[in-house]
């Protein structure tokens, strides 16, 4: 018996566009490194300069903006690390405090914490509120306290979908002259991102999370701001990222990015019908759900929900929907796959028998209300039993 | 049998490789599941390499045979109900078997309990054991294969929990088990078995517990004469029976083997002597568990196990008091409080109990132990 599945887990991949496909079969036909100086070299090397300018014009950036790179957690490494060395020798200082929040990915979060563990930094980790906002002040008051290298708070958050102010963040961080740098990967897609307008010093995008391939990313730079590299070779991307560039994947990633912008308005409003949908459902078939994070609207990502299911463990939870046919999430970072509380609920302040009862549902294109009623018909049973689980154990 | 919502739980082992392959032959539902029990790394993330290398197989074991697979923690129970009892045992002058602890309080109780609320009917292991469903219930047997039986770190279990355990591997050898892994293609096929307590990888138990316990040193004497022989760094650091690795400074007069023969929590001595003072032939065991109907006061005629691996031992027991007391036909050379006494008739495990004090050969005024 083949069980339908249903697909809530577009936070973490989503299936690749077929135009983003074909782009990628297209270009891997050809040979050719696009550092080479021969005519094959330069062919590579042309799918990869209007691939940058496609990327650049739909993010109302400038082409010499956009590094390529390895993916997300390239990207935020190479951000936090490149501009916490770079500052540290511009400024001629051993230590310089690293600002960010307690609820960044684990991508952003462990180079910070690493930084402060090997490199003298000093960590400032904001809490958020309740529903997993950042405070502007409380950024404005850490960079008052002088001697910050670098602002990092994400545009979007990737398990209860909380968008941030990062218009003001990037506009205090001006003001004190302190770089500012922002991880889009889950707003990529969902929310309009005007990069030209927004002027930070980097900002992080994957290309998996919106239909491209996986492995490939960019961090959109500051030209005129320095990174200190952190891989070195070749010298390509600037010197700022060595490493062949993987023209059939930037090729697919720019043509995911298009699709996508270009899109965003009508993908924008079916996401939040959905979630409209998806939120009510649950809340119907399980009346103890708690919905986590900012109201649906303008301040949460229109593809995200997140649930806590009191009385319950979140890994119990996942493993009798997959069982049932639904992919979802606990939104929690694993090793070997240990499920860990949410670090992102504890630092909105959520306790950790709460955080650890917590599932994410989130959307995508091919996303449907026959779906969701799948899920909703689903739930009821699963907690009941995933109840009977956590109160036989601890 | 009915098709069953079966847990299997899969250590990464070619054992639990296997008797998962063969549940799902049975025509069972199940589903895979590598429990984490221990987190070697200090600030509680990440785990040892050696640990990870296991779930890995036995997630690769899974994906081979196309089930689910998950890993549960259960690290914070094991620390709490094995890990802890293993060190208090000890430092109270204790033998405990970590092993048939961790049966009873996390694979048959807390992984148990767990699968059975989820909606699952049972939890099978790659232990070397049998199920055999007689007039009174519910029995555990010993495995086929004498070498590898496993019975005795699973004498612990209850009617119910064994009512919901299942040993696929029992009826055959442990070579049969190998070659079957081989058929069958999976990754674990020549893994080397652990012999070692998994969260003492190296071995070195006494290291482990100096470090976990701290030094504590004391004298080591001649159990006859008084005489200081030599230091220990911690009564737990020496178990009854122990010969080798004592340091003595004075040797024999007559250059015979000298043994752990008793130790005194209260003053930190550690007695050694004469093989012949090892020897009891009788044992008082508490806390009873039993598999089926529980012993009475009239004595009836069982086999006694003390040790995973022992030989079995001839002998009468009756409950007196709550308490098993094993009259001893052979005398068992060397056996510490804490430790197991698993009695059995035939091969039907009727129960086990943890010894509390034994008797020497010839000296049945006196108890010796804790």
């Amino acid at each position: 018996m083949t069980v339908q599945r249903v697909y809530l887990d577009h936070a973490a991949t989503t299936s690749m566009l077929p135009q983003a496909r074909a782009a990628w079969l297209e270009v891997s036909e050809q040979v050719g490194n696009a550092s080479s100086l021969h005519a094959s070299g330069r062919a590579a090397r042309q799918v990869v300069e209007s691939s940058r300018e496609s990327i650049a014009g739909d993010l109302g950036t400038r082409p010499s903006a956009v590094i390529f790179t390895g993916g997300g957690t390239e990207s935020d490494n190479l951000a936090i690390k490149g501009l916490y060395w770079a500052r540290r020798a511009q400024l001629e200082k051993q230590s310089l405090t690293v600002v960010t929040s307690g609820i960044e990915h684990h991508a952003v979060l462990d180079p910070v914490v690493w930084l402060g563990a090997h490199e003298d930094a000093d960590v400032r980790l904001l809490n958020t509120d309740a529903q997993g906002r950042v405070n502007p002040e409380d950024v404005e008051s850490a960079l008052a306290a002088g001697g910050v290298a670098l602002v990092s708070i994400m545009w979007a958050n990737n398990e209860i979908g909380a968008v941030q102010p990062v218009q003001e963040l990037a506009r205090i961080c001006r003001k004190y002259d302190v770089p500012f740098h922002t991880d889009a990967v889950q707003a990529l897609g969902q929310l309009p991102l005007d990069l030209g307008a927004l002027n930070a010093a980097a900002v992080t995008i994957s290309s998996h999370k919106i239909g491209g391939p996986v492995g490939v990313g960019a961090l959109i730079v500051d030209p005129a701001v320095k990174f200190t590299p952190i891989q070195h070779g070749g010298g390509q991307e600037r010197e700022i990222r060595s490493g062949t560039l993987d023209p059939a994947s930037i090729a697919a990633f720019a043509v995911a990015v298009q699709y996508s912008v270009s899109r965003l308005d009508e993908h924008a409003t079916a996401m939040r019908d959905l979630q409209e949908y998806l939120v009510s459902a649950v809340t119907s078939a399980v009346p103890d759900a708690i919905f986590n994070g900012p109201p649906p609207g303008e301040m949460r990502l229109p593809n995200n929900t997140h649930f806590s299911f009191p009385g319950c463990e979140g890994d119990s939870l996942l493993m009798l929907l997959d069982a049932a046919g639904v992919d979802c999430s606990t939104g929690s970072a694993c090793t070997a796959g240990i499920p860990e509380p949410s670090h992102v609920l504890l630092s909105m302040g959520v306790p950790e028998k709460t955080a650890r009862a917590s599932l994410r549902f989130s959307l995508g294109r091919d996303s449907s209300k026959e779906g969701i009623d799948h899920l909703a018909k689903a739930l009821p049973g699963v907690v009941e039993r995933a109840k009977r689980a956590g109160s036989v154990s601890t | 049998m009915s098709r069953l919502r079966v847990i299997s739980a899969m250590s990464g082992g070619v054992d639990s490789s296997v008797a998962t392959a063969r549940m799902i032959d049975q025509g069972h539902e199940v589903v895979g599941i590598h429990l984490a029990l221990s987190r070697t790394d200090s600030n509680g993330k990440g785990r040892g390499c050696c640990t990870l290398d296991d779930a890995r197989d036995a997630r690769r074991v899974a994906d081979k045979l196309g089930i689910p697979f998950y890993v549960w923690d259960f690290s914070t129970e094991f620390a709490e109900s094995v890990m802890d009892n293993f060190h208090s045992e000890y430092e109270q002058g204790r033998t405990p078997n970590p092993c048939l602890r961790c049966n009873e309080k996390i694979k048959f109780s807390a992984v148990l309990d767990r699968a059975l609320a989820l909606g699952f009917d049972a939890v099978a292991t790659g232990h070397y054991a049998q199920i055999e469903h007689g007039p009174g219930g519910v029995e555990l047997h010993r495995a086929i294969d004498p070498l590898k039986d496993q019975s005795y770190v699973l004498g612990v279990l209850t009617q119910e929990q064994l009512a919901h355990s299942l040993f696929p591997l029992g009826g055959e050898t442990k070579v049969q088990i190998r070659e079957e892994a081989l058929e069958r293609d999976l990754i674990t096929a020549k893994k080397p078995d652990s012999h070692d307590i998994c969260f003492i990888p190296d071995g070195d138990t006494a290291g482990y517990l100096v470090r976990k316990l701290g030094e504590q040193p004391g004298d080591i004497t001649d159990a006859t004469t008084g005489e200081v022989l030599g230091q220990h760094s911690g009564t737990f650091t020496v178990t009854i029976g122990q010969r080798r690795g004592l340091n003595l400074t004075v040797p024999a007069e007559d250059g015979a083997p000298r043994y752990v023969v008793d130790i005194d929590r209260e003053s930190g001595t550690v007695m050694v002597g004469a093989p012949e003072l090892l020897d009891v032939d009788f044992i008082c065991a508490i806390n009873p568990i039993w598999a089926g109907a529980p012993l009475g006061v009239e004595p009836i005629e069982v086999s006694a196990q003390v040790r995973a691996h022992a030989e079995p031992v001839p002998a009468s027991a009756r409950v007196v008091g709550g308490e098993l007391h094993i009259d001893l036909y052979e005398p068992i050379r060397g056996l510490a409080p804490g430790q197991a006494a698993v009695i059995y008739v035939g091969t039907k495990v009727l129960g086990s109990a943890t010894v509390a004090s034994t008797n020497r050969v010839g000296q049945h005024a006196s108890k010796t132990g804790v």
